[in-house]
């Protein structure tokens, strides 16, 4: 064996899982329509709700968007390791010399790719049917980029803790949402900061140094939770 | 005496408030074939796990080649190749696909055998199908082509002949035998008379197993 | 979990069931008496002698029950997260049976933060609940332990469950610090916080002394629950050992 063998096949496994598990979602393409049409259903409840105003609605569209997306992305969560723990490639994954946090980070990766990524895309048109402020829509965009990673990092968390358990999709629920408050106050400080002039460097730094901390200590994480979930 | 590839000491294993085992020792050495038994809920599938080091939920040490098995843990998987109760196939990928990135978990397979692998499980012609279209059977023998492909010297396989044919099976233990004579180890459970029982070791388990004797 | 570092052999007796329910059965009086002496003391103190605030009036008394019940109950959850680290890291039962007992008392002690907290907005805000940021912060904290709580309760197989709600503590605890900045910069409503640690109170000292009182008090009488809870799940997990039948038989 040569020496640099082992960072080859880091980078390899890394690759091969992100590859798959991109694979695996686009063969299964119909269910990543659902987390979407939730998030579209969502936002616009709020005006079915509250009121169709536009200066009521301008004001709220940040937080409306955010919370869609934040509830959205809980909604995919679940089946992040559901379908390895039932196939057993989950016990695959736990057996090899490969450090289990990166294969956590690909796959994790690959998920935001697939379901996270795609609400990004689609925020800006509800910010439009929200009347979100002309000034609000960059920094929205913005403040998803940097924010939704991290929900995807604390909601792998929670579905690699109720992995094995029937009822994980509402227990997942009640374990990370209010981890994800502060992800959502900075992101949606940070859009009416914007929509009211004002600079958001700051916020956009806070939520870069959120998913900085998240990208270094939820793989230990997940992979310790994914560990006592397989085990039995 | 050499020390043993594998070695328990006084393993300790409760379940649901019954003990499945205590005070379970044992040494296993380099090109040895040894069989799990005891009858259903014994804990052979635990015991399986265990040694594998999937279970975080017992008491004991394990030792591999000598050394605390915690210390030594990418050896140990390095060298492990685990064929569970599921056989870790994805529904929707492809034979191919599926083995392809199990060699690159592990980096003892050589993923330029996998077209061979697949031919000698008898799923010729079968590289470019979705597994969701191939039987149970088939989808198990996906998973078996992995002891083909992987260069590794410890196997642990729980109940690896379900759901095979006759003739698979006898492939099967033919292939293990060989794995031991050229110094590899198998540790297994199956409810198959094993052809090629001479060579094996077993270790039984299982209070009930007792009174089941005495009865 | 991999790892384990070797720690002397004391250390381990600690782990020990049987070990920790002979101490704490010697200890409880020792938390029990203070317990009751300063919750009396303070009480009586801070509830009839104490002058009254003047802003607030007497309403500000509830203070004796609210800021002692907010400490604690982050206490208990620090407690709850370091217990549950020591189980993971050194699979000591102990340490995860003091874990599950932390997750219901701390909740419980959120719970009357918070209904204290309501109780006193009223008079002083004018609504039982504003959106201030440390009644946010106990919220997401009563929040936290419901998911903890949850998740020991839905895994049937007690050492995963010690072990799951170690990892979620643990996460919960490396987020409350976010959590706490991030609710503050979010709403600074609250007048600023009332007694520090390392700081000259701005209360006159008849006012501060009962609180002190009553935060030890307090401190006591969580030590005293948590043992109490502790031993009860000890019994119930080594019902089936050989000194709990004794002690079953001998009562």
């Amino acid at each position: 064996m040569t020496k640099t063998e082992p960072q080859m096949s880091l980078s390899r496994v890394f690759w091969y899982t992100l590859r798959r598990d991109i694979l695996l979602a686009y063969r299964r393409r119909n269910d990543l329509v659902s987390p979407l049409a939730f998030f579209v259903m969502v936002a616009s409840l709020f005006p079915l709700g509250v009121s169709p105003d536009p200066a009521f609605l301008s004001e709220v569209a940040a937080g409306v968007v955010w919370v869609a997306a934040l509830l959205s992305t809980l909604l995919s969560m679940d089946s992040l390791f559901r379908s390895d723990f039932d196939d057993g490639s989950l016990e695959q994954m736990l057996l090899t010399p490969q450090p289990l946090a990166l294969l956590v980070v690909a796959k994790v990766l690959a998920h935001w790719l697939v379901s996270g990524f795609p609400l990004i895309v689609l925020a800006p048109l509800l910010g439009v049917m929200l009347f979100l402020p002309d000034a609000g829509f960059g920094p929205l965009v913005l403040t998803l980029l940097l924010g939704t990673p991290t929900l995807s990092l604390i909601g792998a968390i929670g579905a690699a803790l109720t992995v094995g358990l029937r009822k994980g999709g509402v227990l997942i629920t009640l374990l990370v949402l209010p981890l994800y408050i502060p992800v959502l106050i900075f992101g949606t400080g940070a859009v009416m900061a914007a929509a009211n002039g004002l600079a958001i460097g700051g916020y956009l730094a806070i939520l870069g140094a959120i998913l900085a901390l998240g990208l270094v200590l939820a793989p230990l994480a997940i992979a310790a939770a994914l560990r006592i979930s397989v085990s039995n | 005496m050499s020390t043993p590839l594998l070695e328990a000491k006084d393993l300790f294993c409760e379940r649901d408030e019954r003990v499945l085992f205590e005070g379970l020792s044992f040494a296993i050495a380099p090109g040895e074939i040894v069989q799990v038994e005891g009858p259903n809920g014994s804990g052979k599938t635990t015991l399986l796990r265990l040694l594998s080091g999937l279970s975080c939920a017992w008491e004991g040490d394990l030792f591999w080649r000598g050394e605390p098995i915690a210390s030594v843990r990418d050896d140990f998987f390095n060298s492990l190749l685990y064929f569970g109760h599921q056989a870790g196939i994805k529904a929707v990928l492809t034979p191919e696909e599926n083995l392809r990135w199990y060699s690159a978990l592990h980096p003892l397979t050589d993923p330029d055998g996998i077209s061979d692998a697949l031919y000698e499980v008898g799923l010729y012609g079968y590289e470019d199908v979705p597994c969701h279209s191939l039987s149970a059977g088939q989808n198990r023998r996906v998973s078996l082509a992995r002891l083909y492909l992987s260069q590794a010297p410890l196997w642990i396989l729980d109940e690896p002949f379900t759901a095979i044919d006759k003739r698979g099976v006898a492939k099967q233990e033919a292939l293990i035998a060989s794995h031991a004579e050229r110094g590899g180890t198998v540790i297994l459970t199956t409810h198959h008379e094993l052809g090629i029982d001479e060579r094996v070791r077993k270790i039984t388990l299982g209070a009930l197993a007792e009174e089941a004797a005495s009865d | 979990m991999a790892k384990k570092w070797k720690m002397p052999k004391w250390f381990y007796q600690l782990g020990s069931p049987r070990w920790f329910y002979d101490i704490s059965d010697r200890l409880l009086p020792w938390f029990a008496i203070p317990a009751v002496l300063l919750l009396v003391i303070g009480a009586v103190w801070g509830l009839a002698f104490a002058p009254a605030d003047y802003q607030q009036g007497n309403s500000f008394r509830i203070i004796y029950v609210h800021v002692p019940s907010a400490v604690l109950a982050q206490s208990a959850y620090m407690l709850m997260a370091v217990a549950g680290a020591i189980n993971l890291i050194w699979k000591m039962k102990v340490a995860d049976m003091v874990a599950k007992s932390c997750a219901p008392i701390g909740a419980t002690l959120a719970v009357l933060a918070l209904a204290t907290g309501a109780i006193w907005g009223k008079p002083t805000w004018g609504a039982w609940w504003v959106w201030d940021a440390r009644l946010t912060s106990m919220l997401i904290l009563l929040f936290l332990y419901i998911g903890v709580y949850v998740l020991y309760s839905a895994i049937e197989n007690e050492v995963k469950a010690g072990q799951a709600g170690a990892v979620l503590a643990l996460v919960g605890l490396v987020n409350i610090p976010i959590i706490k900045y991030s609710v503050e910069w979010w709403n600074t409503l609250h007048q600023p916080s009332t007694f520090k640690v390392t700081e000259k109170p701005a209360m006159p000292p008849e006012m501060y002394l009962p609180l002190i009182l009553m935060v030890l008090g307090f401190y006591c009488f969580f030590a005293v629950a948590l043992m109490l809870r502790t031993r009860a799940e000890v019994l119930r997990r080594e019902r089936r050992s050989g000194w709990v039948q004794q002690l079953v038989e001998a009562s």
